[in-house]
């Protein structure tokens, strides 16, 4: 019997496979909801500690 | 410690992928997809396809969270009913703690994924559904008083409503009677199930009606409830999201209920031991069938309301 054809070694191997695909599968995801919400024009900005005059409301007339 | 301990320790604390799975209630959550679904198809404003799909994702993950945060709870209740014994905390196969983390963690990483990928009212929802299941529910509740399924079974029935508000970031007349549905449908579909696994739940301590009250008294309870929710089944019929199908499939399924809680009624614990609880098994899987077919029918309605099929004149008096 080879030393890594152990259950345990089994186990933790379908741990891992299983782990690998579900953030394969995160990335994914947050880059098709990016490039959807990019392709529908929301905003990407956010504030970042200083005034960005991009981010402010249109001034009324 | 020889070799053969440390295999043997491994061994006990190796949980496979399907293990963690498993602590996520997938059977629940399969519900709470479909239900969140129809919830966010029936809403009156369109989510782009990609966006409904990670939010519909992000309450799955929510509701495994509750389930994982249940079953860390639940881990003693667990190992003394039949029902539950060979979940994985009770069968030694994931660790408490790792249950509490997991739960945690994919709690908070659900709602702050729902939040970005649509709005934070429909996080916010998400957030309070896992605390109402995991902390009203399981740790105040469930152990406290036999009214425990009626007021827990909240947390069952915000799905539809999280759904309508990643469409439309609030709440509407609509959502509520999805919520209300599925609020009042729970207490009679536990009831069934408790009025057949009586023992599981006394020798677990748990306060069900059946071992608290008795059977006349749970009997009678299912019978009420069902009543209470033939109308609410009906109501849906007259708003945005319902239409002539829905009402003639929601008569259908009230009658098949109706009878179901009368036969239960006009049963004693003598007729029920002799069949089996047949009748109860019976009410149990009725009851699941009763309301994913309501809401396959709520979906019907968004279908054909897609198609331009829906009756000019229908009233609709919300």
């Amino acid at each position: 019997m080879r030393p890594d054809s152990h259950e345990i070694f089994g186990r933790r191997r379908s741990r891992n496979i299983g782990l690998g695909l579900v953030l394969g599968a995160f990335v994914l995801l947050v880059f098709a909801v990016t490039m959807v919400k990019l392709s529908e024009g929301q905003s990407m900005q956010g504030f970042d500690h200083t005034l960005r005059p991009s981010l402010l409301p249109p001034a009324e007339e | 410690m020889s070799d053969t301990d440390w295999t043997l320790a491994a061994r006990a604390h190796e949980p496979a992928f399907g293990d963690y799975i498993e602590l996520l209630k997938p059977r629940v959550m399969r519900l709470v997809v479909f239900t969140a679904f129809v919830g966010m198809v029936c809403a009156p404003v369109a989510v782009h396809p990609v966006i409904g799909l990670a939010s519909i994702l992000c309450i799955a993950v929510g509701a495994g969270a509750a389930g994982a945060l249940n079953m860390w709870q639940d881990w003693d209740i667990d190992a003394v009913m039949r029902r539950t014994a060979a979940r994985p905390i009770p069968s030694g196969r994931v660790e408490r703690g790792e249950a509490l983390a997991i739960g945690l963690t994919l709690a908070a990483f659900a709602v702050v994924m729902l939040a970005l990928f649509a709005n934070p009212f429909a996080a916010g929802l998400l957030a309070f559904t896992i605390f109402f299941y995991a902390v009203v529910y399981s740790i105040w509740l469930k152990r406290a008083t036999p009214q425990n399924i009626v007021i827990g079974g909240a947390a069952g029935a915000f799905p539809p409503m999280i759904g309508w508000a990643v469409a439309t970031g609030g709440i509407a007349p609509e959502s509520v009677l999805m919520f209300l549905l599925i609020f009042v449908w729970t207490p009679p579909h536990f009831w069934a199930l408790a009025l057949f696994r009586n023992d599981d739940y006394r020798r677990a301590g748990v306060p069900m009606l059946p071992v608290t009250a008795g059977d006349r008294v749970t009997r009678n309870h299912i019978l009420a409830y069902s009543l209470v929710l033939a109308p609410i089944a009906i109501a849906p019929a007259f708003t945005a999201i319902g239409g002539p199908v829905y009402l003639a499939g929601a008569v259908v399924l009230d009658a098949l209920l109706l009878v179901g809680a009368a036969r239960l009624w006009r049963r004693d614990p003598d007729s029920a031991s002799r069949d089996r609880f047949l009748a109860e098994k019976r009410f149990f899987g009725l009851s699941i069938v009763y309301l994913f077919l309501l809401f396959a029918l709520l979906l019907a309605e968004a279908a054909l309301g897609a198609a331009g099929l829906t009756p000019a004149g229908w009233p609709v008096l919300v």
